[in-house]
């Protein structure tokens, strides 16, 4: 058989498209999602006080990416559409991350599949149970795969480093500053490409963006640490270690 | 319509066009027959439905209070003592309506969802004219429904921060918005709550005088419109009361609600004309 001119196999196209992918997400900065006694909490390095990385989508659910910005926010608001109109058709007990991971994950593949280029992001899906045991985080990446993970999830450039140091010092039912700590420390020990040696690179509440989703809050579950409450908190930080 | 994602595959290109951070004009595209008003075209006068009263709204220096009675009528039968006709619309307004009880309650269920839509989108909140600016947009959007008979009118109040004070909007059924800065009331029973109101407002009044005198424009209404119920103290259903200032909504509990009650009730029966 004669190959037209061009032809590339469909081993070739997903491997190329994944190189592709890959490089544009390891450029950017990494997200780390962990879990704590009362919720989740999400820790970005993120210069941009206006540009975020973390969304609230619903009450119990929330949502961190990385990679190309026009393309998560596009994935964002496409999620916060598709949960308020299932809150308002149905009600807002039947919204879940399931839904929501699903139809991303739909999505990422269909992208991935059918275009030319594919997204060149990383998404974390978070929904905050009643109690720590009910807890769910998604992991989704550029070519629509799903990921269920458990106590804490790192995307983004070096998410290898960082995960390596959450696995060594995240526990179960910590408290608050203990989990945002030990996300600090996973971010601090990566180095993105570009940036000066570990060490040298201190992370303060001017270049983080924080949020969390609170189980012990009244209906909307999600909330931003911004300003001296979050130096205040990162000040504790410092303490409990 | 069947699920928004209508089984497996992508979202469908509607979700994922960037533009609207409005929750109604994205369900206008999406799902247009699930926002109020879309069935136009009855075969003809709707009566026999179920009616919400009377509410009013009140400023005082630095929020509003807004409160209802719990009465819905459908003809000359009470057809419900306990609804609940005054919301949270968002963490510094409240919303009330008077009229059918079904497109009343479906409007204040859009309003909430597309304030908070917004909120999610934009990482910000809307200015209190603008989410005025918005409920008159949804009663709009009724009139055909109005026509047939199906009326419903809200009435809106929030914390404006801008001016460190409680603000009141009305509408009538063609959406036609009017700002008051002192008090409000809409139904059945507003034309005896507003008399009410006119000799019991007083600008300086305090946060807890402006919840009895809420209360006691209601219980005006109660006692002269067959249609806006007065307290219930046999079954303990009790206004709905609802504050918004500096510090956010917050609703009153039927236990800060009751010793007003008693008291309004207290003084009148020691008066000859009630």
């Amino acid at each position: 058989m004669t190959m037209p001119f061009g032809y590339a196999s469909p081993e070739q196209q997903v491997r190329d498209k994944s190189e592709y992918a890959r490089k544009g997400i390891a450029r950017g900065r990494s997200v780390v999602v962990i879990t704590y006694a009362d919720g989740i909490l999400f820790v970005a390095e993120n210069p941009s006080a206006t540009l975020h990385k973390i969304s609230e989508i619903y009450d119990r659910i929330a949502f961190a990416a990385v990679g190309k910005y026009n393309e998560f926010e596009n994935l964002r608001t496409a999620g916060i559409r598709l949960m308020d109109s299932r809150g308002y058709m149905y009600d807002r007990r039947d919204v879940t991350s399931r839904a929501l991971a699903n139809a991303y994950a739909q999505t990422l593949g269909a992208i991935f599949t059918e275009s030319v280029k594919p997204y060149e992001v990383e998404i974390v899906v978070a929904e905050v149970g009643r109690s720590s045991d009910d807890d769910q985080i998604y992991r989704l990446t550029f070519d629509g795969s799903i990921a269920d993970e458990r106590g804490f999830v790192a995307i983004g450039g070096a998410s290898d480093q960082v995960t390596t140091s959450l696995k060594e010092h995240h526990r179960d039912g910590q408290p608050l500053a203990d989990a945002l700590r030990v996300a600090v420390q996973a971010l601090t020990v990566s180095v993105p490409p570009g940036l000066p040696q570990n060490g040298e690179r201190v992370l303060t509440e001017a270049n983080l963006e924080v949020g969390m989703l609170d189980r012990s809050r009244a209906r909307r579950q999600f909330k931003r640490i911004t300003g001296n409450a979050l130096a205040e908190l990162l000040a504790q930080t410092a303490t409990s270690s | 319509m069947a699920d928004p994602m209508g089984g497996a595959g992508r979202l469908p290109a509607v979700f994922m066009t960037p533009g609207t951070s409005s929750f109604t004009d994205f369900l206008s595209q999406s799902a247009p027959h699930l926002l109020p008003g879309a069935q136009s075209g009855l075969p003809g006068p709707v009566t026999e439905v179920a009616h919400g009263t009377t509410i009013v709204a009140v400023t005082f220096p630095g929020g509003v209070i807004m409160a209802g009675d719990r009465r819905a009528t459908q003809g000359h039968m009470i057809a419900q003592r306990d609804v609940e006709k005054v919301h949270h619309a968002d963490d510094f307004s409240c919303v009330g309506y008077a009229g059918t009880a079904g497109v009343g309650a479906e409007l204040i269920r859009l309003f909430q969802v597309e304030l908070e839509h917004y909120e999610k989108i934009e990482g910000a909140t809307l200015s209190l004219d603008a989410k005025a600016n918005r409920l008159a947009a949804m009663v709009k959007g009724n009139l055909p429904m109005a026509l047939q008979g199906l009326a419903v009118v809200p009435l809106f109040a929030g914390y404006d921060p801008d001016m460190d004070a409680g603000r009141i909007f009305s509408y009538d059924i063609a959406a036609a918005k009017s700002e008051e800065r002192t008090y409000e009331s809409i139904g059945s029973g507003s034309v005896f709550a507003k008399g009410s109101l006119k000799k019991l407002y007083r600008a300086d009044q305090t946060q807890a005088d402006t919840v009895r005198i809420a209360v006691e424009a209601l219980y005006d209404a109660a006692d002269d419109d067959s249609a806006t119920g007065g307290p219930d103290t046999i079954r303990r259903l009790y206004p709905i009361v609802a504050a918004v200032t500096s510090d956010g909504y917050r609703r009153y509990g039927d236990d800060e609600v009751e010793p007003v009650v008693t008291a309004i009730i207290a003084d009148r029966s020691t008066s000859a004309g009630g």
